[in-house]
């Protein structure tokens, strides 16, 4: 089944930024379960945009969510030191967001991720920028997963990020994606698919149309996690139906469940 | 008589073929090509960045309006001589240093460009001391800085402090933008513009140039 993170808390969004500052626990913790009942897998936790008090608020954030957290989360930072307390701060297995092939951010997670137990983001960038076509993408989903495999992350637990770019500017950039999607599940049966999936519809108008209409596509080339707002009940009702139509809902139960919850609707 | 709100109309609706046709026509009546650039072409192109600004034109249209202008301006490049290139700024534009993203700050660029400014695109992941030797190269009057993430906005900063330091802050006026920055961080960092998108920067640019 599709694995959805929920992008909600994250501090560059005004009204997370405001909770933070103010510590108001009451927002957090409503707006997390609010996720969870949505269908959310993971709840990802970013507290980057307060700059300077990405500690304090990161430990605070998860402080708070922690307690109520039915699902794993996913830490979001560039920063190892942060990811290393958040690391020990929560219960279940975390998933890490992110790795990338740019020099930087490479040596700095490698060490961090090496003999721990979680799973982690990847992205297809490197220090020469976006990925400019499908091989392109295809060839640096492997150099990371071949150099995750090598301090022991098994490729089951790795969750590539092909990084979706605006069809606006190209309109070639939706095949150029779900192409190199496809080259990847080949190669690597076993990996994740995951990414935002807005870029697709940045620069065009009825953005939420566009996005629907590919992650339909997206999961069918072989993506089965994406980060989302799990309260955009549209998308997560097309994910729904869309796991069904691809054979990953036995005896339709989720689709119906979803159905009954009033959460899918034609 | 050139009617050049007919050159303009034609830019906006996106019929290339026609406003090729305006142009050459233009030219045999003896429209000078400076005229037919700047009261034809770059005030259709105003247009085009307002609607952007609006939300009444969309990203692939702009982009299909600047490569009308740009097949335009082929035609007429032989004929403007010097006086074309008595350009409205010189603008130096980039994605500042740490940061990769490129198709907003390219936008931009080619808003600036289609109105009549000299643009020089240094790439991403440009570092402030290469922002200031550009700024002296190009004798810039406008430098644009990008950030498309919350980690590397204090970068344009620092990039504005070390223009600072390199006693050219007289010289330059600043813009910034990206996806996370506000008018908010633009003022809180020292710089003298903001904008939201690539039709206000280009608007905000010229004023400012002017």
């Amino acid at each position: 089944m599709f694995e959805v993170i929920g992008e909600r808390i994250n501090t560059s969004r005004k009204l997370v930024q405001a909770a933070v500052a103010d510590r108001n626990a009451d927002y957090i913790i409503d707006d997390v379960k609010k996720q969870q009942d949505a269908g959310a897998n993971f709840i990802d936790v970013n507290a980057g945009a307060r700059i300077g008090h990405e500690k304090e608020d990161m430990c605070w954030l998860l402080d708070t969510i922690q307690p109520i957290a039915t699902v794993p989360l996913t830490l979001d930072s560039p920063d190892p030191t942060i990811l290393e307390m958040a690391f020990l701060m929560v219960e279940k297995t975390p998933m890490i967001n992110s790795i990338s092939l740019e020099k930087d951010r490479f040596d700095t997670m490698m060490p961090f991720l090496e003999g721990k137990e979680c799973k982690v983001i990847a992205l297809c960038m490197d220090d020469s920028g976006m990925p400019i076509s499908s091989d392109d993408i295809a060839n640096r989903a492997t150099a990371l997963v071949e150099s995750l495999n090598k301090i022991g992350i098994p490729t089951a637990s790795i969750y590539i990020d092909p990084l979706v770019q605006p069809i606006s500017t190209d309109v070639n950039k939706g095949t150029m994606v779900l192409n190199a999607v496809r080259a990847i599940k080949n190669s690597f049966p076993q990996v994740h698919i995951t990414g935002g999936l807005s870029n697709i519809s940045y620069g065009l108008p009825q953005r939420k149309m566009i996005n629907r209409t590919f992650v339909t596509l997206m999961m069918d080339a072989g993506m089965d996690s994406a980060i989302i707002d799990p309260l955009d009940s549209k998308i997560m009702a097309t994910i729904r139906t869309v796991d069904m139509l691809l054979g990953k809902d036995s005896f339709c139960m989720e689709y119906l469940k979803g159905v009954r919850s009033g959460m899918i609707q034609s | 008589m050139t009617d050049f709100n007919k050159i303009k109309e034609t830019l906006v609706s996106l019929d290339v073929q026609h406003l090729i046709e305006l142009v050459n026509e233009a030219l045999k009546k003896g429209t000078s090509a400076v005229d037919i650039l700047n009261d034809g072409l770059i005030a259709g192109m105003d247009i085009v960045g307002e609607k952007m600004e609006n939300e009444d034109m969309f990203i692939p249209e702009v982009l299909m309006a600047a490569q009308a202008m740009s097949q335009c301006v082929e035609i007429l490049k032989p004929l403007l001589g010097d006086e074309g290139s008595s350009t409205k700024g010189n603008v130096i534009i980039g994605t500042v240093k740490g940061d990769l993203h490129d198709i907003g700050k390219n936008l931009v660029s080619m808003m600036m460009e289609s109105a009549g400014m000299e643009v020089y695109n240094l790439g991403v992941d440009i570092a402030p001391e290469d922002f200031v030797s550009q700024i002296r190269e190009k004798n810039a009057q406008i430098v644009c800085l990008s950030a498309l993430l919350t980690t590397t906005m204090p970068m344009m900063k620092l990039t504005v402090d070390a223009i600072v330091e390199a006693g050219l802050r007289d010289q330059v006026k600043i813009l910034v933008g990206g996806a996370p920055v506000t008018q908010e961080f633009a003022d809180e960092i020292g710089a003298d513009g903001f904008a939201a998108d690539a039709g206000s920067a280009s608007k905000l640019a010229k004023k400012l140039a002017a």
